[in-house]
């Protein structure tokens, strides 16, 4: 239920006499509809969290990183530690 | 995709394994509340490679499994008496009710839609002006902004045919209920990311004092819920209790404040009976006085006894982490995915679906 999955935004438009901001947002090989109006600081070319046809988060490419570099960083942490109680 | 694939990676996710298994020195009971969560862990293999000491225990973050059946009741009697377009997410269909499941009042002339998304039901209530369409609004915080939108949406367009009949519960207090049972041993949460996405981590951290755990904030890939548990087997290990972050790239510590000022406008938190749990005060939103035309409890007024549960069934305990699905007698026997005893063996986030789709035992 709370599966939410992060796609581009391709394109931005307004529906519903211009009240409602939407975007076409491109999962893989797949294009789907979804509000912005969650995340009114969204652009085209941003990727997005999307979770029931609407866009709850923008991605943020420094904080995806951190997951790749977490082991390193704890290994270094670990070792400063142990050198700094030797 | 871009921020799927990588966070699937076989080298990341061996390594993170090695570290865990390197760094465990005892066992640690450690329950990830949310469902998706559940499916990823039992899907991916995850629960056959990490160490023996890190056991996982499964929590109650399936809003279909928790939804009191009388609401099923309700939907079901909705659609197939009172003549409204029952709009749905898939997962709610085949839930058991007392007298019978939304799928099989479908297959009795009952107009029931499946739905990706609540937004959708508008559009149709727009389309079809003559019909009553009512959209079941199950979910945790996650999904209540977009339940909350389209209600905004139906109020802006002047729509009179649109409403919802809201199930929406709250994570922290199903924690809270967790932790207060004094059959459950858990030693720490990987808190729902999606949930903090919307809400931020805030709410986390008087759990984390009052029942001295402590909470990492997760996601739902391999590597994410490899370093969650990492992050919270390296508190463990260092008798540490802290809320950590693990999933950063889409949960600020503020959450989202636009998704919450919707969710504010359109609903206020009640208490809520979660299907095999029971009361849990303060634990669910409904829809405030100002949209009552919208909430579909109000404008049908409906009346309908209220039903019991199937008393075989262990949803309740397997709910809180205090049994596991295999450990039911009905397991695979009288409950399967096709005719289920309880909500837990039917909803794509249900533990006991996860076991028996994928053959844990």
């Amino acid at each position: 239920m709370c599966l939410a999955i992060p796609g581009k935004i391709n394109s931005i438009e307004h529906q519903h006499n211009g009240m409602v901001r939407m975007a076409k947002i491109q999962f893989g090989s797949i294009v789907k509809e979804a509000s912005l109006e969650m995340v009114p600081q969204a652009q085209i070319g941003d990727y997005v969290l999307v979770h029931v046809g609407v866009a709850i988060s923008v991605v943020d490419e420094a904080e995806a990183q951190k997951s790749f570099e977490y082991l390193s960083m704890i290994g270094e942490i670990d070792e400063l530690i142990e050198h700094t109680q030797v | 995709m871009k921020y799927i694939n990588e966070f699937r990676s076989p080298e990341l996710v061996s390594q993170y394994l090695a570290e865990l298994s390197r760094i465990v020195t005892r066992p640690w009971t450690i329950m990830e509340v949310c469902g998706g969560q559940t499916h990823s862990l039992v899907k991916n293999g995850l629960l056959d490679l990490l160490p023996p000491e890190v056991r996982m225990v499964h929590g109650p973050g399936c809003p279909v499994c928790v939804t009191p059946i009388h609401l099923i009741d309700k939907a079901v009697h909705l659609a197939l008496d009172r003549g409204v377009i029952l709009c749905s997410f898939g997962d709610m269909l085949r839930v058991p009710g007392s007298g019978m499941s939304l799928l099989e009042a479908k297959a009795r002339g009952a107009d029931v839609r499946i739905l990706y998304s609540p937004l959708e039901a508008v559009n149709l209530a727009r389309e079809m002006p003559d019909r009553e369409v009512v959209f079941f609004a199950v979910g945790f915080e996650t999904t209540a902004p977009a339940n909350a939108l389209s209600v905004l949406h139906a109020h802006r367009a002047g729509l009179t045919n649109y409403s919802i009949l809201a199930s929406h519960v709250l994570v922290p207090p199903a924690i809270a209920a967790v932790m207060e049972d004094d059959a459950v041993q858990i030693q720490a949460f990987l808190a729902a990311g999606h949930v903090c996405t919307i809400m931020g981590t805030g709410e986390y951290q008087p759990l984390v004092e009052r029942y001295q755990i402590p909470i990492v904030v997760t996601g739902f890939e391999p590597v994410d819920l490899l370093q969650g548990l990492l992050m919270t087997v390296r508190q463990l290990e260092a008798g540490e209790k802290r809320l950590e972050n693990q999933y950063s790239r889409v949960v600020r510590p503020e959450g989202n404040p636009e998704a919450q000022a919707v969710i504010q406008e359109v609903f206020e938190v009640q208490d809520r009976e979660w299907r095999g749990i029971g009361l849990i005060p303060a634990s669910g939103y409904e829809v405030r006085e100002r949209f009552a035309a919208f909430d579909a409890n109000r404008k049908f007024a409906v009346q309908i006894p209220r039903a019991s549960e199937n008393a075989r069934c262990i949803a309740g305990q397997v709910l809180k982490g205090i049994k596991k699905p295999h450990q039911c007698s009905e397991f695979g026997k009288t409950c399967t995915p096709q005719s289920p005893l309880g909500a837990p063996m039917v909803s794509s986030e249900g533990a006991c679906a996860a076991y028996y789709h994928f053959a844990v035992a």
